[in-house]
């Protein structure tokens, strides 16, 4: 079996905690973690940044039709969030089809990204759940 | 050295069965909800497991008192349904509540108590000054066979407490394990469910261990039953912990704050824990909690907790378990099946 370990490890900041980067000379925040900022070039000034993980559905599509890894949970949201920082990010949603719409608040949860079959290793890391009114 | 419980947090998934619909399919007359007192249970999403479930709890207990969780020394990680056989669920927690990379970390299995000794565990380390702060946690998505009596019980959740000596929310005062060899429930390598010996669970295992537990702490102690304000018993089910408080001098209305089986059924080595912090989420400073834990094969770790003034500033910091039972979404057994994988394709 062919284990996409590796890949995985080197992404687990991104994923569990939406670790990015912030240039705190332009205030333009990235995510995925950018080493060189596009607008300052060589004047920029990075800095690890972990993104609240809160913002808003700007898009989204259900998914009937899925790959192996995956059928099991259709039908399933997959849904463009523009994080509150600024970047948009596409991530699953923790919820009923029915229960998603454009513009609605959404916060981070911690799930099961996907599984390697029945041998291999789980990916965790952040999908996206509704907002409540509390939070 | 005094030390306790700096701050606690909890997680049960939204999903809930009610035993009557699991009763229907299996031609069980809906009197089983009575006889249990369980009337529905929590069941995981489609995406979470012991793992998801004990992340989840942890940073809700470093989100309630506001802790930095670079102090975490130690993570001990209790539940019978760790996802891997072999590679722990404290390294995955670890990274996903930003601790440091400067800590021990085990998982532990003693069917339902293995959080209440992952906190002793911690309490050892924290007393002995070597870490600053344990993360002790107790979580499971547990198993029940389709059509077995323990498939009416087995459900989701768990609950992370931080250990620490200093800002207590709760002083632990002292603790008493009562252990011995007996095959009341165990589950073999390998297989996807428990067995268990029925009636055999009772007597022999949870009433023997959790009430001689209880009663070696309040003799080492000298305490009796009115001195505490609060009583927590592991809930298999809504039966035997009502039994077991009547049994050694408890009221019904110092088990009642934290009986929360009968809502979300029996979370395994969560149960004694989340009941410890639905009494937390209601206690006053000053109130004294008697909590009792039991795990099959057996053994039962009983402690005595003291309330102290800081638990009125951490108290609201995350969601109450009464915030999490009620925020419960149903389903019928096909989609419950579909959740807990009992469906092969």
């Amino acid at each position: 079996m062919t284990t996409q370990a590796p890949r995985f490890w080197r992404s687990i900041p991104q994923r569990y905690n939406l670790k990015g980067t912030h240039c705190t000379r332009c205030n333009e925040y990235f995510f995925p973690p950018r080493n060189l900022c596009p607008n300052c070039r060589r004047g920029a000034h990075l800095e690890e940044y972990t993104f609240k993980g809160t913002g808003t559905v700007v898009t989204y599509t259900t998914i009937y039709n899925a790959t192996e890894f995956f059928e099991r949970l259709t039908p399933y949201v997959l849904a463009i969030i523009q994080l509150d920082e600024g970047p948009r990010v596409t991530g699953q949603m923790v919820s009923s089809p029915e229960g998603v719409r454009i513009g609605m608040r959404v916060r981070p949860v911690f799930r099961i990204l996907g599984k390697e079959g029945d041998r291999g290793i789980i990916y965790y890391g952040t999908k996206f759940a509704p907002q409540t009114e509390q939070e | 050295m005094v030390s306790g419980i700096v701050s606690y947090g909890v997680y049960i998934p939204r999903f809930r069965i009610r035993v009557n619909e699991i009763a229907r399919v299996w031609g069980d007359g809906d009197d089983i909800s009575e006889g249990l007192r369980v009337f529905e249970k929590s069941v995981p999403d489609l995406d979470e497991d012991a793992v998801t479930i004990a992340v989840e709890a942890a940073r809700n207990a470093l989100r309630r008192a506001n802790v930095d969780p670079r102090r975490i020394g130690a993570i001990y990680a209790g539940s019978e349904s760790h996802p891997y056989a072999v590679k722990p669920t404290g390294t995955i927690v670890g990274q996903a509540v930003c601790s440091s990379s400067s800590f021990t970390a085990a998982d532990f299995e003693f069917a339902c108590k293995a959080g209440t000794a992952a906190i002793q565990a911690c309490l050892g380390l924290v007393g002995s000054g070597d870490i600053d702060l344990g993360l002790a946690i107790g979580a499971d998505v547990s198993q029940g066979a389709p059509g077995d009596m323990l498939e009416y019980t087995a459900a989701a959740g768990g609950a992370a407490y931080l250990i620490g000596r200093e800002d207590l929310a709760a002083e632990i005062e002292s603790f008493y394990s009562f252990t011995t060899d007996t095959p009341d429930f165990w589950r073999r390598e390998g297989m996807p469910y428990p067995e268990h010996g029925g009636r055999f669970t009772g007597e022999p295992a949870y009433f023997k261990h959790v009430s001689s537990a209880a009663r070696g702490l309040m003799e080492r102690m000298g305490t009796t039953p009115v001195d505490y304000d609060y009583a927590v018993f592991h809930q298999p089910n809504g039966k035997f912990p009502v039994r077991v408080a009547k049994m050694l001098g408890f009221s019904k209305l110092q088990i009642e704050p934290g009986l929360v089986v009968p809502m979300i059924g029996n979370t395994y080595s969560g149960s004694c824990l989340i009941g410890l912090a639905a009494t937390l989420d209601i206690a006053k400073p000053g109130d004294r909690i008697f909590v009792t834990s039991f795990g099959s094969g057996a053994g039962s770790d009983a402690f005595s907790i003291s309330v102290k003034e800081r638990i009125e500033d951490i108290r609201c910091g995350a969601p109450s378990v009464r915030d999490y039972i009620g925020d419960a979404k149903y389903l019928d057994y096909a989609m419950y099946a579909k959740h807990k994988g009992k469906l092969r394709i």
